[in-house]
């Protein structure tokens, strides 16, 4: 008969840890259950467990704004699945030449882009502003999209050349051997290995655009071309209607693949947010 | 030869390079052209008229503006190093193989990705407000408590407490980091008789300093350019009595909707003066607390 003398400390560690969680997670789960309340009742029932339920609040929030939920949906996804795209082509490129190729330059403009990193995105809006209305983008995609092409995102980059850095430099050399230029060394060789580093790539950049604000509410005013983020803020100019039972349920609708996709890729964000922290 | 087999490298580095390249005037572009714009009266509509340091005079008397910088002072000097203390405690107490690490994990960086949506927003907006749960859980002990969000003494702490529900991301990177310390330094220590503070001290910290210098250097840059959280918390005002009325939402305001794009851009660059000097502050600083093993 002995006892863990860490016995109750590590107890106690639960208890906080539990807590804490049941703290972290109240709000998201006080939304889901309000999503399911009668409007009315959101803020007269106070249990997490709705005392009525009203699923109807998805069908008429779905069909309270000015377009269908659905359609904003489709935008954020048009917008979302080309970003992601544009980032991953546009930065494994300039993540190759970083980590594996030799030329002239190669140091100042890695440095350059590391500075990038650091600067604060808010100096460059007005000017691009002004960029984007002379060339006729304010309520097209363009603004949104084409950054994503040109590889301005410097996390990105950095991410891929530390993961290209860390593969054998023999693969280059006996892919040279056997008659491979760069192109088909980078499509054939890198490309397949660096798969784990993509997935990061992918994932964050689905988080961040999905969830973006700024550079919607600046380059979008037409209703039909709303990303989810800004067909939400229409509940609020709607507030008087006190429609909270189906605001919360197109939030939760609006949340709800962000969640799936942590939950599905939670290995790689983990993963990926320790090495650019680490460097 | 290898001169040919250089030049043709060379090309292709640049090739790989071209959309980066691309990139850069995208950024180098609007960078000049913004310091420029910053010294000028332009309302989008006539062209630029040069202003000379107008634009800067009239900050002095910018009320509005000097309420902007307190609120965002006062945000990112109370939210980052809280929500950096909550991140690097709770990632001390998962760190020694506590069970269920991974669930623990995920329930607590999954606030940080939904942090930023309008969504999580406009749900702090109801749980503070005068109904909220908040109130809920204080009326248990009695407590009657006020609309937290529309009185300005209380507004700007709803959203310190968002920002520091949003720990998870920095207590991921300090788990990784704490995992690379090796356990035979505290096995080392506490045969020495040091006790768990003495060894935060001397072990910890010391090593853990590098990834807490990244985490507030960027966390401080990131905070500094607040701007959603304003935005959707008073429905773009910055009210209630200016009390949210973030510096980036103030930028918004004058240059989209006043159209006044030059004092915006040297609201800007008043904004990057000021990161760039925090951040050479925390550069300078970092040479006597940050350690660096090699």
């Amino acid at each position: 008969m002995t006892t863990d003398p860490a016995g109750p400390r590590r107890f106690l560690r639960h208890v906080l840890l539990c807590g804490a969680g049941v703290v972290m997670m109240y709000p998201l789960l006080w939304m889901i259950s309000s999503s399911v309340k009668p409007s009315a009742r959101v803020f007269t029932d106070e249990s997490l467990w709705p005392a009525t339920w009203d699923l109807g609040n998805y069908a008429r929030g779905w069909s309270s704004l000015a377009e269908p939920f659905s359609l904003y949906l489709v935008n954020s996804a048009v917008i979302v699945t080309l970003s992601i795209a544009g980032n991953l082509l546009s930065c494994s490129l300039a993540a190759y030449a970083f980590a594996r190729l030799r030329f002239r330059g190669r140091q100042v403009f890695f440095a350059l882009m590391l500075g990038t990193m650091m600067l604060p995105g808010h100096v460059l809006v007005v000017p691009q502003y002004v960029l984007f209305d002379r060339l006729g983008w304010l309520n097209t995609y363009y603004p949104l999209l084409v950054p994503h092409f040109l590889a301005t995102n410097g996390f990105y980059i950095f991410l891929m050349v530390q993961f290209m850095r860390s593969l054998p430099d023999e693969l280059d050399d006996a892919a040279r051997i056997d008659g491979c230029g760069p192109f088909r060394t980078f499509w054939k060789i890198i490309m397949p290995l660096c798969l784990p580093a993509f997935a990061t790539t992918a994932i964050f950049t689905f988080i961040a655009v999905w969830n973006e604000f700024f550079a919607p509410l600046l380059y979008l005013t037409d209703p039909q071309l709303y990303t989810v983020p800004l067909a939400l803020r229409q509940f609020m100019d709607s507030e008087g209607q006190s429609q909270w039972g189906e605001m919360f349920a197109m939030s939760f609708v609006s949340l709800a693949p962000v969640i799936g996709f942590f939950i599905a890729g939670q290995k790689y964000l983990v993963k990926g947010i320790a090495t650019t922290g680490l460097r | 030869m290898t001169a040919l087999r250089a030049r043709r490298q060379d090309n292709a580095g640049y090739l790989f390079l071209l959309p980066w390249f691309g990139g850069i005037l995208f950024t180098v572009g609007p960078f000049l052209a913004s310091l420029y714009l910053a010294f000028t009266d332009y309302d989008l509509l006539t062209p630029p008229r040069w202003a000379g340091l107008a634009n800067f005079r009239a900050m002095l008397d910018d009320g509005r503006l000097h309420q902007s910088l307190q609120v965002t002072f006062t945000y990112t000097l109370v939210s980052v190093p809280l929500s950096l203390a909550v991140a690097l405690g709770v990632a001390m107490l998962l760190d020694r193989g506590v069970r269920g690490l991974a669930i623990y994990r995920s329930i607590y960086y999954l606030p940080s990705l939904l942090g930023g949506s309008v969504a999580i927003v406009m749900l702090w907006r109801y749980i503070f407000g005068y109904q909220g749960i908040v109130n809920d859980f204080l009326a248990w002990f009695g407590i009657q408590g006020p609309g937290w969000n529309s009185d300005p003494r209380f507004a700007l702490s709803t959203l310190i407490l968002l920002h520091v529900w949003t720990f998870g991301a920095p207590m991921v990177i300090f788990l990784a980091g704490l995992r690379q310390i090796p356990a035979m330094y505290y096995e080392a220590a506490a045969m020495d008789g040091a006790s768990p503070w003495r060894q935060f001290r001397s072990i910890t910290l010391p090593l853990l300093s590098p990834i807490i210098f990244f985490n507030l250097v960027q966390s401080l840059i990131a905070s500094f350019q607040t701007f959603t959280q304003g935005y959707v918390i008073s429905n773009g005002t910055g009210g209630p009595a200016e009390s949210t009325l973030f510096y980036n939402l103030y930028l918004y305001q004058k240059g989209f909707a006043e159209f006044d794009m030059g004092y915006a851009s040297s609201m800007a660059w008043l904004l990057l003066i000021i990161i760039a000097g925090f951040t050479a502050i925390n550069f300078l600083a970092a040479r006597y607390w940050v350690f660096y093993d090699n």
